[in-house]
């Protein structure tokens, strides 16, 4: 049967694909630029620098379940040591038909959870004591359909492979200040027939492309978080639960004020609007996207799961 | 389609298999004979609870339509981690009877569109000396697997594995162990 009530959100898909294509579009850019500035030494080094940055990108991903685990302190708990995180889990794998990832608890205040893990039977999803304490089952069910949804999207690998540009580009801007990569005795020699030295080349570059690059990242993050929340809300059918557990967890500006707008502090209360909306340095920098965003995207979630389908409902049913 | 949906970041909801259901009242007759296992004609179905308007009526329409007869009316429950159970009765020599029901719930949760909220269906097996045994039937994968339990939380996984391998002819169970979730407390049990 063809009956699915899941939304296609095409804007969504279309930015996104504009973003993961531009990326794409830099880290050729980057080669070529490579290529270019060292055409009269031969392409070995910037191959050899290539390869390099792509090993490092390659060896964060496939690590990435271990480091990610380490930096947090978490440590992993079996369903003997918290039976009911593991059974939640439990259900919602079989709800969406993937393995099981590890299940680690963080001991800090801070409410926080993440999934980490180079593939699905590789990977591990950790919540800190904090958020424990501070959401109730529902919306810690609804938190951990959003990480198992970056989980069932790859967006560790998405992530990386979106990243290699910057990594390379941020190893060639540390190896240039240093001149190291390209032999100080050789400089001379090469102002002589080009304009600019080679490094100083190299380090513009990879500066322009390691920026451009961290912005077009921390945008494709965006993206990728409303896509797990969208695919969470499904697989829960109760976004309003993740949209109660986004506000009470996010402990920045709440969309919804808490206080009274006339008792705010001095500049503030000057402000027409407060300055979280609009393209600001920190709303463009951000990894994740503005809770305003994700609340409206999981209230179109929400109305479309209340409506009937084909037709509604015969009418001598229910009253 | 697999790169395409990484990359659009769309992991779609699974469907429900609803057709291995109809396989069971076979696989009842060798559980019989073979280990003594009698169904006790109670059976439950499992599911995630949208919510919303739409959810309510649809529930509400199949509660209505399965009491309209003369066996026992369904019951309605909601387990500690939110999933609804609706609980369905016949007789125990009646087993087809049994699955039509669970089916009918299915095939109208998938007919609004809660098809992917479906998780799990089970029906209940008891045997002379009074142990319990589930067979619990997974949407998602289309398998099935036997649920012991002995005692508030603990089960027998000899007899589910030696159930396993009786009906490995009849049914197909699920074979990664893992899967394997516990249900406590399950109604219907």
């Amino acid at each position: 049967m063809a009956t699915t009530r899941f939304i296609h959100d095409r804007g969504l898909t279309a930015r996104m694909t504009l973003v993961m294509f531009l990326l794409g579009a830099l880290f050729v850019a980057l080669v070529v630029g490579l290529m270019y500035a060292f055409s009269s030494r031969g392409p070995g080094l910037p191959l050899i620098i290539g390869l390099v940055g792509i090993g490092v990108a390659w060896f964060q991903w496939y690590n990435s379940d271990t480091v990610a685990l380490k930096a947090m302190r978490a440590r992993e708990v079996t369903p003997e040591q918290a039976p009911e995180l593991h059974g939640v889990i439990d259900r919602l794998c079989t709800l969406a038909d993937m393995p099981k990832p590890r299940v680690a608890i963080a001991y800090t205040d801070m409410p926080n959870a993440f999934a980490t893990g180079r593939s699905a039977s590789h990977s591990a999803i950790c919540v800190t004591t904090g958020i424990l304490d501070k959401l109730t089952a529902e919306e810690m069910e609804a938190v951990l359909a959003h990480e198992l949804s970056h989980v069932a999207n790859k967006d560790v690998l998405v992530m990386t492979i979106a990243s290699s540009a910057g990594i390379m580009a941020a190893m060639l801007t540390r190896g240039a200040q240093y001149g190291a990569f390209f032999g100080g005795g050789n400089r001379r020699s090469n102002n002589d027939n080009n304009g600019l030295p080679v490094w100083l080349v190299v380090l513009i570059v990879s500066m322009v492309v390691y920026a451009v690059s961290f912005f077009l990242t921390r945008l494709l993050s965006r993206y990728r978080e409303l896509c797990a929340d969208r695919a969470g809300a499904f697989l829960t059918q109760k976004p309003s639960a993740l949209a109660s557990a986004l506000t009470k967890i996010s402990g920045e500006i709440a969309s919804i004020p808490n206080k009274d707008l006339r008792a705010s502090q001095s500049l503030n209360a000057f402000f027409i609007a407060p300055a979280i909306s609009g393209m600001t340095l920190r709303t463009i920098t951000s990894t994740h996207p503005s809770l305003e965003q994700r609340l409206e995207q999981l209230a179109k979630i929400s109305a479309e799961l209340g409506k009937p389908m084909d037709g509604g409902f015969s009418p001598g049913l229910g009253r | 389609m697999g790169i395409w949906n990484v990359l659009s970041g769309r992991s779609k909801p699974v469907r429900a298999n609803l057709d291995a259901l109809f396989s069971l009242p076979a696989a009842a007759i060798t559980l019989q004979t073979a280990a003594g296992f009698n169904p006790t004609g109670a059976g439950s179905v499992c599911y995630r609870a949208a919510e919303g308007a739409a959810f309510a009526q649809t529930q509400r329409e199949v509660v209505e339509l399965l009491d309209n007869d003369d066996d026992p009316d369904v019951e309605q429950s909601t387990d500690s981690f939110g999933f609804t159970w609706l609980v369905a009765r016949q007789s125990p020599d009646d087993l087809s009877a049994l699955v039509t029901d669970l089916h009918t719930v299915n095939t109208s949760l998938e007919g609004q569109g809660f098809g992917p909220s479906l998780l799990c269906s089970l029906v209940g097996f008891r045997d002379l000396s009074g142990r319990t045994l589930g067979l619990v039937y997974l949407y998602k994968q289309g398998t099935f697997y036997p649920f012991a339990p002995q005692g508030p939380q603990q089960r027998d996984n000899l007899l589910e594995i030696q159930v396993r391998d009786l009906l490995a002819n009849d049914l197909p169970i699920e074979p990664q162990l893992s899967r394997w979730m516990p249900l406590w407390g399950a109604p219907g049990l």
